[in-house]
């Protein structure tokens, strides 16, 4: 059996729906959240990486040091968010953040 | 003045009162800080219609003796589409006389309020009223124009409502300057009808170019109906003339003016405002001649005015209401003059009731200060002895009023009684009779007040409320003290009016209803409407007038009139009672004033209320408020309750509707693309 572009993409796929299925179900932790959107981008970065290979073009490999550049500075973002949300609130249960609602 | 008239110079007149007026009114009363006192007030007002009414004199010498004429504009206010508002004078004849009537009577009202006004407070709040309001009259009767017309038109019943609340701290008085305003309101909405009408259709306010278009009218009807429309402006002026002249059913109000104080109830409500209706309507002769439906109505109007308001008289027993009620009459008089097209007469007597109205309104206010505020004739009698001046002078106004031969009310009574029998309008019958009951009421209610208060028993001690009205007009007399004869600057003015009472109309018939004196300035169709033709045939000078009228029915009305009062308040005073009590019905309906007033406050204001209420409660309260404005946020409340359900606060809430958002997107683009 060979490896095609449709594995590659199921990953992909699997890793995405793995990422959303974490932030819904997630009741507990912040960090669990910012977890599953890492997630969600190395779902896209395989996805680009297939598509790279699978059609010999290089710029969606350079797209994936893009994409984790900005993972990585989101993450610092959102860790420094964090930081300041237990500061605050004693707390970073998803569950007690619910003062977006009108 | 030169021999022509300047229109600048002219200017003057009606300005020199409306200086006096604001110095009087800014720097007299509290307003400047009381900065003139109440003798530099009366002289500075004095002087201004001083200065107005030699000038008016100067003007009607050089209109009847040198033939003047004037229309001039002054300043054009502004132009919109063609329509000019301008500030112009037009004088003729008409203009000259009624300048001299109202700048006249106003000298002697201001000079006789020196006296009346002694002791109030509102002194020179008074003077500036007084004079405001000759400005105002000035400028209506000068006036080339209709805006300025009715500029004046508003500004005298402005300050009539000023006057007549003059006392504001009196309920009864509040209530009735009110009234009048509102009943004004009336008949100014049909006036400026009438001048829009007159706007659209000639596409002109100036006298002189809307009359020019009276022909072109006469042909028109309006829209949408088959009414000539002429005859729609024409009623439609009379409305108007018929608010200020207080005539049936429009009059209401003038009665209730008399809580004014005594002078102004001469000058406004009797002398000169009130004919400012009667004026008009001549003014605005070219335009009335061509609608015979509207001297119809005019005539039946003027009639019952005539007639029902003189009845009303009898029984009033406020010796100003009386004579309120007697001007409310000879308005009457006035206006079946105009509908029988007899313009000159009604003017003429517009003259000559002016100067004996004016007098018999200051001769009441005399005896009115004379009995220390008291005005019930019924606690009234043989003042005769102690104020003399008033009485002679009180007795003359009476005689010219109910038109004994050789007065002034005389000549011009006869004249209106003598043009409605030459009518041929479908109204004059009615008319003739009712001027002709009329004259018989006039002298028994005329004679009745005048044998009440001069004549008779002393009967000034049996007042019943003399404590009570002592106390209220915070006048320092005791209730019980004798009358006493009013001071010079009262019984000058009495009698410097009672010469013109007693004099004028001999002097003035001739050339006023059959001379070439309002030649130009009142139009008579005289081929359809010749009255002033049979007039004038059937005169023979005024010395051979008062003869003919011996044999003739009104002077014999009028002396049974003045006999009838004489026999029943002087030689068998239970009549009165007698007849009262028999004719239980009729003083009830006289005594409730034909119950138009109950049907105002009954029938119109409350409708009006119950219709402002209920348009309030269903239109404002239910509709607007409760539906409109409320009913939009409580809509926005609900939508916006049933959506914040969707905002949890959850973060990955909305993450998941962003995911199945873009999935239906994405689904759908997909679907789309197949």
């Amino acid at each position: 059996m060979t490896l095609t572009l449709g594995h590659y993409l199921s990953l992909g796929a699997m890793l995405f729906a793995l990422a959303v299925i974490g932030i819904f179900l997630n009741r507990k932790n912040l960090i669990v959240l910012l977890m599953a959107i890492e997630l969600m981008l190395l779902a896209v970065n395989m996805n680009f990486v297939a598509f790279s290979h699978y059609l010999g073009d290089m710029r969606g490999q350079v797209f994936v040091f893009f994409i984790l550049t900005v993972a990585a500075a989101e993450s610092a973002i959102g860790l420094a968010i964090l930081v300041l949300l237990f500061r605050n609130k004693n707390s970073i249960n998803v569950d007690d953040l619910n003062s977006l609602k009108g | 003045m030169s021999q022509t008239l300047n229109a600048s110079t002219l200017l003057a007149v009606p300005l020199a009162p409306l200086m006096g007026s604001v110095l009087a009114g800014i720097f007299g009363t509290r307003l400047g800080g009381n900065w003139i006192g109440r003798r530099l007030t009366h002289s500075l007002t004095i002087l201004g219609v001083l200065v107005a009414f030699v000038m008016s004199v100067m003007t009607l010498k050089s209109v009847a003796l040198d033939g003047a004429r004037l229309n001039e504009t002054l300043y054009t206010w502004m132009v919109v589409g063609g329509l000019k508002m301008e500030v112009g004078f037009m004088i003729d004849g008409l203009t000259a006389m009624m300048m001299c009537v109202v700048t006249f009577v106003s000298l002697m009202v201001h000079i006789y309020t020196i006296g009346y006004m002694e002791e109030d407070e509102g002194y020179n709040r008074f003077f500036a009223y007084i004079s405001l309001f000759t400005f105002s009259m000035l400028m209506l009767v000068m006036s080339n124009n209709m805006l300025q017309l009715f500029f004046g038109w508003e500004a005298v019943g402005l300050v009539s409502y000023l006057l007549i609340g003059f006392w504001f701290n009196k309920p009864t008085a509040i209530f009735a300057n009110m009234k009048a305003f509102l009943v004004n309101r009336v008949g100014d909405f049909g006036f400026i009808l009438g001048i829009g009408l007159i706007a659209a259709y000639a596409g002109t306010l100036n006298y002189t170019e809307a009359f020019a278009k009276a022909g072109e009218l006469s042909a028109l009807t309006l829209p949408g109906t088959s009414w000539m429309l002429v005859t729609v402006i024409c009623i439609c002026l009379f409305i108007g003339a018929m608010g200020k002249s207080a005539q049936f059913p429009l009059h209401v109000w003038l009665p209730d003016s008399m809580e004014g104080p005594t002078p102004i109830s001469a000058l406004i409500h009797a002398a000169t405002m009130v004919t400012a209706g009667i004026f008009m309507v001549a003014r605005m002769s070219p335009l009335f001649e061509l609608s015979d439906t509207a001297l119809n109505f005019i005539m039946v109007i003027g009639a019952i005015t005539a007639l029902f308001m003189g009845f009303l008289g009898i029984i009033q027993n406020d010796i100003k209401r009386v004579v309120a009620y007697s001007t409310l009459s000879q308005l009457g008089y006035m206006t079946v003059a105009l509908g029988a097209s007899a313009y000159s007469v009604a003017v003429f007597h517009l003259m000559t009731h002016a100067f004996f109205k004016a007098l018999l309104f200051l001769g009441a206010g005399s005896v009115i200060m004379g009995m220390h505020h008291n005005q019930d004739i019924r606690w009234m009698g043989g003042v005769r002895k102690y104020m003399p001046i008033t009485w002679i002078t009180s007795l003359l106004g009476s005689l010219a009023l109910i038109g004994t031969p050789l007065f002034s009310g005389f000549y011009s009574k006869d004249s209106i009684i003598e043009a409605v029998a030459e009518s041929h309008l479908p109204a004059a019958g009615f008319a003739h009779f009712a001027v002709l009951v009329g004259v018989f009421v006039t002298a028994f209610y005329s004679f009745r007040m005048y044998f009440l208060v001069f004549h008779g028993q002393e009967r000034f001690d049996q007042n019943p409320h003399a404590h009570h009205e002592a106390h209220h007009d915070d006048h320092g007399h005791g209730a019980h003290d004798k009358p006493h004869e009013s001071p010079w600057v009262v019984t000058v003015p009495l009698v410097l009016l009672a010469i013109p009472s007693v004099v004028i109309g001999y002097m003035t018939i001739n050339p006023m209803l059959f001379g070439e004196f309002f030649k130009d300035a009142i139009f008579v169709d005289a081929a359809r409407h010749p009255v002033m033709q049979e007039l004038a045939h059937a005169f023979h000078g005024p010395a051979g007038m008062a003869l003919h009228a011996l044999s003739s029915a009104p002077f014999w009305l009028a002396l049974a009139g003045v006999v009838t009062a004489w026999y029943m308040y002087m030689i068998n005073p239970s009549v009165p009672a007698a007849f009262a009590r028999a004719l239980k019905p009729v003083v009830l309906i006289l005594e409730n004033k034909y119950y138009l007033d109950w049907f105002n406050e009954n029938m119109l204001a409350r409708g009006a209320r119950a219709l402002g209420n209920g348009l309030w409660k269903v239109g404002d309260l239910a509709l607007i408020d409760g539906f409109v404005v409320n009913g939009s946020w409580k809509l926005m409340g609900w939508v916006s309750g049933q959506v914040r359900k969707f905002q949890s606060g959850y973060l990955y809430h909305y993450a998941l509707v962003m995911i199945l958002g873009i999935f239906v997107l994405m689904t759908y683009f997909v679907w789309l693309n197949k």
